[in-house]
């Protein structure tokens, strides 16, 4: 019975498998620079870049129709751009960050979602908006597995620089020159991520595998490496929980697969030790030095 | 040595200034190759919701010596440790930041400026909101690293610790009004001074630019300042 729940549909299906396999290297990479985005308080940003990747891939899909190597070179051209664009305007006009951001993300994601239906069907821009996680051929599995490593080595080697740029930058450029390089290597290493993962959950959800488990996660722990594997954690978790919820149910399995991981997120808000419930009981008792 | 002067004096500009934060817009800025420096900025950046904990934060100290990649060793985490027993947060390893208080969080940045081992020490306001016993033990930990040779320059605000504790003061006040021993410095003439440069905003000031720059050359020629052709406007 537990059998055939929850492990024969991978075992019978090659389909399965490849989902689970491309939703675990996703997970791998995507969840651990999702905790860096968060404590950066870049979540949304992330959500933006997610959006602004869209005209570029949309634009190989124009030219070559839904091929995963121009899909995926554009969509990281239009993610430097847009990221390029909306920090240039940041840092030499009046206007800050986020204003700028939204601004190039909507105009992006209008000009990606025009593009698609000028040549596409509706389903067309379904499987780019939301993913095809149940279809990913062998180039796409690659192109995950490749991001999913070059992401792990690089953040093994800057994952102390990322650290201390996050929590106190000042001091960080005071001792190091790494600073700046840094922070953009960061942004690609988002940007990147989200190309992978937009193959396997579209790019409105790509964003998704990195926020939600890293949002969760930030609730259980005090320690950027725990959080890290814990993220990585509940990634894996949501990833099978949802392509199982996918295959019973017959759900579209991007939906799936991030409603799991919310699910996670919501439970530990509410339960976690620094969650709703525990920190309200615990609030009269605190150290008195 | 105590740095003085009103705000917007320059004294934070003189700092990052040395730090290498901000390039200088004209003339230069040269410190001996090789000087270690450690600097305590007057607004912190520091993310303080940043999961991490005491002994993390310290520990950023270790940078110049290890860098990215180089092992913490035992003689580093001894090093942190000893660190945090010289400013009294001994115990507080494990603690995370956010829940420290003012006064511990300076104390915490100031063992992470003695885990830096630098040879040249700024620290731009840093008696900023603590008390008094805070004060006091942060004012030994300087005087300490005075007698190992250390160049220390603090930015302060209260003259009379200036008096009583700094050997050398420097009064700024956009330019340079005097640098010498702190009593001289800080007599109320000087004081006088650096209070008529101090707040003058003048609405049709010169750009700084080429005739600026003769007008600057003017006003050093000067010694009185009522007769600075920089004023004229008002």
């Amino acid at each position: 019975m537990l059998y055939e729940t929850f492990i024969l549909p991978f075992v019978e299906f090659g389909f399965m498998q490849r989902a689970l396999f491309g939703a675990f290297m996703l997970s791998l990479s995507a969840c651990p620079v999702g905790v860096f985005l968060m404590l950066r308080r870049m979540s949304l940003t992330g959500d933006a870049m997610a959006h602004a990747i869209l005209p570029g891939a949309a634009a190989g899909f124009l030219l070559y129709g839904l091929e995963i190597v121009p899909m995926t070179i554009g969509g990281l051209i239009a993610g430097v751009v847009v990221a390029l664009g909306a920090g240039a305007v940041a840092r030499f006009t009046i206007q800050k960050e986020d204003a700028s951001m939204a601004a190039f993300y909507l105009i992006s994601l209008s000009l990606g979602v025009l593009m698609v239906s000028l040549r596409g069907s509706s389903v067309d821009l379904m499987h780019v908006l939301f993913g095809t996680v149940l279809a990913l051929n062998n180039d796409a599995l690659i192109l995950i597995a490749m991001v999913s490593v070059m992401t792990l080595c690089a953040l093994g080697l800057f994952g102390r620089a990322l650290v201390a740029e996050c929590m106190d930058p000042l001091f960080f450029r005071s001792v190091s020159r790494l600073g700046s390089p840094v922070h953009f290597l960061f942004l690609g290493l988002v940007v990147t991520n989200l190309v992978a993962g937009f193959q396997a959950l579209g790019t409105l959800l790509a964003v998704g595998l990195m926020i939600l488990p890293a949002a969760g996660a930030r609730f259980w722990t005090q320690s950027v490496a725990t959080m890290c594997l814990l993220s990585v954690a509940i990634g894996l978790f949501s990833s099978a929980v949802g392509l199982l919820l996918s295959y019973h149910a017959s759900l579209p399995s991007g939906p799936a697969v991030m409603l799991s991981a919310g699910s996670v997120y919501f439970f530990s808000v509410i339960a976690s030790p620094r969650g709703l419930l525990l920190s309200h009981l615990r609030r009269s008792a605190h150290r008195s030095a | 040595m105590a740095v003085v002067g009103g705000n917007g004096s320059g004294k934070s500009t003189l700092m990052k200034g040395i730090v290498g934060l901000l390039r200088p817009m004209s003339g230069t800025c040269s410190i001996a190759p090789g000087t270690r420096f450690a600097y305590l900025p007057q607004l912190s950046e520091l993310d303080r919701s940043f999961p991490a904990r005491v002994l993390d934060l310290v520990s950023l100290g270790l940078w110049p010596k290890r860098g990215l990649l180089g092992r913490h060793s035992a003689e580093d985490r001894q090093a942190v440790t000893q660190a945090l027993l010289s400013v009294g947060l001994e115990g507080f390893e494990k603690r995370s930041i956010d829940t420290l208080s003012g006064g511990q969080m300076q104390r915490a940045l100031f063992a992470r400026v003695l885990v830096q081992d630098a040879d040249l020490i700024l620290l731009d306001e840093p008696f900023n909101a603590v008390d008094s016993r805070t004060l006091t033990d942060l004012i030994a930990l300087i005087k300490h690293w005075q007698d190992q040779r250390r160049t220390v320059m603090v930015v302060v605000h209260d003259l009379d610790l200036v008096r009583e504790h700094f050997p050398e003061a420097l009064l700024l006040a956009r330019r340079p009004i005097a640098w010498g021993e702190s009593r001289q410095t800080l007599s109320a003439e000087n004081l006088l001074r650096a209070r008529q440069f101090g707040e003058a905003w003048d609405e049709n000031a010169p750009w700084c630019g080429q005739q600026a720059h003769h007008l600057h050359e003017t006003m050093i020629g000067h010694d009185g300042i009522a007769a600075s052709p920089a004023r004229g406007g008002m």
